[in-house]
């Protein structure tokens, strides 16, 4: 089985645009003065080695209809994962029924007409891979036996998993605007257990992309996985202490997450936000940019155009250190009196500028302090900014790793964490929705024995 | 259950024009020499959600689901494959693709099975809790909740408040068999609102809910979480940055019970532990915990958040006692690792949804009271931290290492409870932090009904409690050196 079926492929794709047509004139026979519908289905498969064998082989297979109907500025919202015309329009009207009892929001409403994609980029993202099961199982069971064979101290394991899925969401609203995305996601993932002295440790490496060609090889994978375990043996606690702390890139993301939750219209427009008031303001040191590229050919996050059809387009958030945009919907631009920047559903490859150094040159540059590798927890308040997050990494000396560390926490506040960044690598993380090279910041509490 | 049942082939199987000889004939094809077990879950999901910002509802949604997931099992193998669609061709693709992990076709022989009725008593009512309030009415609390909340104070800004209902209807088929179903409501109401003075933002959050109908939010309940949310954004307009490093702490009755979720919760499930991941694994007799320290798990409470009358995999849920006295008793089993472990299953298999495959997960977990005074305990401490509220957690369950965090803590200074402190992550070791916990309060709560736990990707509603208790050193994430 593949992750698209071709010859079922046309015609399903066509499916989907008649599901969303449909939606929408049910919503207009209702009364209903605009409406919008996406209507998405996905498949494929995953499975995992774990010791040698199989543990798991799961089959997915998904389809579902969001639709939202304004009656002027009231709306409602529904969902069903049933086609057939019946469930359509029962899904419609129970959307109109809730839109009886929602209240006047004069900031309710499809996006602006003029504001509608008009030319739709071709984004190369959909690679579908042909890979059978039994092929599938033997690609697992060579990644995670690279994992085990790289040293006498890996003891045990989680597995190895493959996975294949596509998928294709039209969607369309009563300006007329219809479109559709097709896109691939493929990964390899490895995580292991290695034991030193009674006690245990856990960590794993995985690739993920949308073209099967372009993932890392198996044994490259589960070759990571084992060393990323192994340096983490023999982890002890350090004392409180402050101290410089280095964001390693794939946990360096996080902390534009953060960026990206606080600048998001919806936690402004509630106050929520410790980036209320920051437009214009130097939020970051002036070396910083951070910009959205939503049109980058095969990256996770790219889209021609945003959950309400607006064009997605390349911009900058932070320009010379400056906030100077917000992440906007819509909705949230006409609650702050602004106008949308093609962010419904979202940020689209978020990217912060990389300066020279690689992560060695990193660990030099700062000389004496902590390396992060793994944060847990979800200790961040995105009102106040307060950050405090538990931590696992290595103490690092003269620009040298000198031993693994854990049950430790960091903790500052993002807002003063922003102004603390003193460089940022150019060792990119490309796996997710975050391009983030790894970071350093300069004192933070570390919080320990 | 025979009534359950009955309703559940009828909302599940007879839409589809299903019967029984048809899930035979679907077994049929998924049985082999090896497949040790095997099972389909049927599902239908119905809920909704209502929000309130800014004094109006201003949105609402309604969504419905339903599907079937088809497993098989051979040894430590499992097979999964499912279908939003429950018609006999469509169960019939997904039993050939879940029996791949056996390597042998079915025999395609159809043999009748034997089913019989599942028992188990019910811990809350089948009726759908979505129309068990007019929507006006649903809109009109929200706006209460909202005036409340804002009336306690002129510094509350902003009062965001939802509500959420979900009716479900599950009827499980084994291969075995054993035939089950349930009805499952499930509510929540929750409130968050922002407090603001002199340019600093604060928030509060609180809710509850359970396995109930709307009717469960009176007046008093609603009213009472309006009050509370502004209480801890007041209260933390004026906490001060918190302390770093190891102290004693003493954590409050109820919600901070998330502590045993995430310390030795994840770390009792079955999977683990058959699989030698957890650092709780092959140490059933030993001692886990100080002797003051008895923790259950527990899913037999009617009308809790956390509670199933039957698991995922038709096995009534229990109270199973995970430590006694400090001493680790045994380990939260779903089907399949129950067998491979060579343990009776303890009604722990959970699953997300048709979607997913089943694996252990916990219910309502708690400690029970010891018999201390709360403020005994409080005034044992010369310098420490006293946290009473939590965000979430989690947890590394194969070094141990684990998190929690406080939204509303205060410092104890000389055995009194002293100013409040902003919100910091605790952060221990599973294994060993329960060894330090010293006194044990009287004053055993459950939290009031929000939890969700997340693992490997699938999310199921859960309980925890605690009453006070001592931890005599954690390490507090905090920014003051």
């Amino acid at each position: 089985m593949s992750a698209t079926d071709p010859l079922d492929e046309q015609t399903g794709n066509r499916q989907l645009t008649e599901v969303a047509r449909r939606a929408l004139d049910e919503a207009t026979g209702r009364g209903a003065t605009e409406a919008d519908a996406a209507v998405s289905r996905s498949q494929g498969f995953s499975v995992t080695v774990r010791l040698g064998d199989v543990e798991t082989v799961e089959y997915n297979r998904d389809k579902n209809l969001v639709v939202n109907v304004y009656f002027g500025h009231r709306s409602g919202s529904a969902s069903t994962s049933d086609f057939s015309p019946r469930a359509v329009a029962d899904t419609v009207r129970a959307a109109c029924s809730i839109a009886k009892y929602t209240a006047e929001d004069e900031c309710a409403g499809l996006a602006d007409r003029d504001r509608l994609a008009t030319e739709i980029p071709e984004l190369d993202l959909e690679h579908p891979w042909e890979l059978a099961l039994d092929d599938a199982i033997d690609l697992a069971r060579e990644c995670e036996h690279r994992a085990r064979e790289v040293d006498p101290r890996i003891t045990n394991s989680e597995g190895a998993t493959i996975s294949t899925h596509g998928g294709t969401e039209a969607y369309a609203n009563t300006h007329g605007f219809e479109g559709l995305v097709s896109g691939t996601r493929h990964s390899v993932s490895c995580a292991v257990i290695g034991e030193q002295d009674g006690l245990m440790q856990r960590d794993f490496w995985y690739s993920a992309t949308r073209d099967p060609a372009e993932l890392e090889s198996p044994r490259h994978v589960g070759d990571a996985a084992a060393r990323r375990t192994l340096r983490r043996l023999g982890a002890r606690q350090i004392t409180t202490r402050e101290a410089p702390v280095l964001f390693e890139a794939p946990v360096a993301a996080s902390l534009l997450s953060h960026f990206s939750a606080a600048a998001r219209g919806s936690s402004l427009y509630r106050k929520a936000s410790f980036l209320l008031d920051q437009l214009g303001q130097p939020v970051f040191p002036a070396f910083v940019r951070i910009h959205e590229q939503p049109h980058l050919p095969k990256a996770v996050g790219s889209a021609p155009y945003d959950n309400e059809g607006v064009a997605t387009v390349n911009r900058d958030l932070v320009t010379d250190g400056v906030l100077q945009s917000y992440v906007l919907d819509s909705y949230s631009a006409r609650k702050l009196g602004m106008q949308t920047t093609g962010n419904a559903g979202g940020l689209r490859n978020l990217t912060i500028e990389s300066g020279g150094l690689d992560l060695a040159g990193l660990l030099k540059e700062m000389d004496t302090g902590l390396l992060v590798t793994e944060l847990i927890g979800f200790g961040v308040n995105v009102v106040t900014g307060d950050y405090s997050r538990g931590a696992a990494g290595f103490w690092v000396e003269h620009g040298e790793i000198q031993y693994p560390v854990e049950e430790i926490t960091i903790a500052g506040n993002l807002k003063d964490m922003f102004q603390r960044i003193a460089e940022v690598g150019n060792d990119v993380d490309t796996r997710g929705n975050i391009r983030s090279g790894s970071i350093l910041l300069e004192n933070l509490t570390i919080a320990g024995a | 259950m025979t009534e359950l049942i009955e309703t559940a082939k009828n909302t599940l199987l007879a839409p589809g024009g299903l019967d029984m000889r048809d899930l035979d004939a679907v077994f049929a094809k998924m049985i082999t020499p090896n497949v040790d077990y095997a099972d389909l879950y049927f599902q239908y999901t119905r809920q909704e959600s209502w929000l309130l910002e800014e004094g109006r509802v201003k949105s609402g949604s309604h969504n419905i689901e339903q599907g079937v997931g088809v497993r098989a099992v051979t040894g430590e193998k499992s097979g999964l494959a499912y279908s939003d669609e429950i018609i006999l061709p469509a169960l019939t693709e997904a039993a050939t693709a879940a029996r791949a992990i056996s390597r042998q076709g079915g025999n395609d022989v159809s043999h009748a099975i034997t089913w019989s009725d599942g028992r188990a008593p019910r811990l809350y009512r089948s009726e759908d809790p979505l129309v068990s309030l007019d929507d006006t009415d649903k809109v009109r609390l929200l706006e209460r909740v909202e005036q409340e909340a804002r009336r306690q104070d002129p510094r509350i800004k902003e009062v965001i408040a939802s509500m959420a209902g979900v009716h479900e209807v599950i009827l499980i088929a084994r291969n075995d068999g054993a035939l089950s179903a349930d009805i499952r409501p499930l509510v929540r109401l929750n409130v968050t609102v922002i407090a603001e003075h002199n340019g600093r933002r604060e928030q509060g959050s609180t809710g509850g809910g359970g396995r109930v109908s709307y009717e469960y939010f009176t007046d008093e309940l609603a009213m009472g979480y309006a009050r509370e949310a502004a209480r801890q954004a007041l209260v933390n307009l004026e906490a001060r940055d918190p302390p770093a490093g190891t102290m004693p702490v003493v954590l409050g009755p109820g919600w901070p019970g998330i502590l045993l979720h995430e310390a030795i919760g994840h770390g009792l499930e079955g999977d683990f532990n058959r699989k030698g991941t957890s650092a709780f694994a092959g140490r059933i007799g030993e001692s886990v915990a100080s002797s003051q320290c008895t923790v259950v798990d527990d899913g037999t409470m009617p009308n809790r958040r956390g509670s199933l009358s039957v698991d995922d995999e038709g096995n009534p849920t229990q109270n199973t006692v995970l430590i006694e006295n400090g001493i680790l008793k045994a380990y939260m089993q779903d089907a399949m690792n129950a067998r491979l472990m060579g343990v009776a299953p303890t009604g722990n298999g959970r699953r997300e949804s048709f979607a997913h495959l089943p694996m252990p997960r916990m219910t309502n977990t708690y400690m029970m009271p010891g018999d201390m005074d709360p403020d005994e305990i409080i005034a044992s401490v010369d310098k420490g931290l006293y946290a009473v509220n939590f965000g979430g957690g989690q947890v590394d369950i194969t070094s141990g290492k684990f998190v929690f965090s406080a939204s509303e803590a205060y410092l104890i200074e000389h055995g009194k409870v002293g100013p409040a402190v902003k919100g910091a992550t605790l952060i221990g070791n599973g294994p060993d932090v329960l060894t330090r916990v010293s006194m044990v309060g009287n004053d055993l709560e459950l939290d009031p009904g929000v939890g969700t736990c997340g693992k490997e990707g699938q999310s199921v509603p859960v309980g925890v409690g605690q009453p006070t208790l001592r931890i005599d050193g954690i390490t507090v994430g905090g920014v003051r050196v």
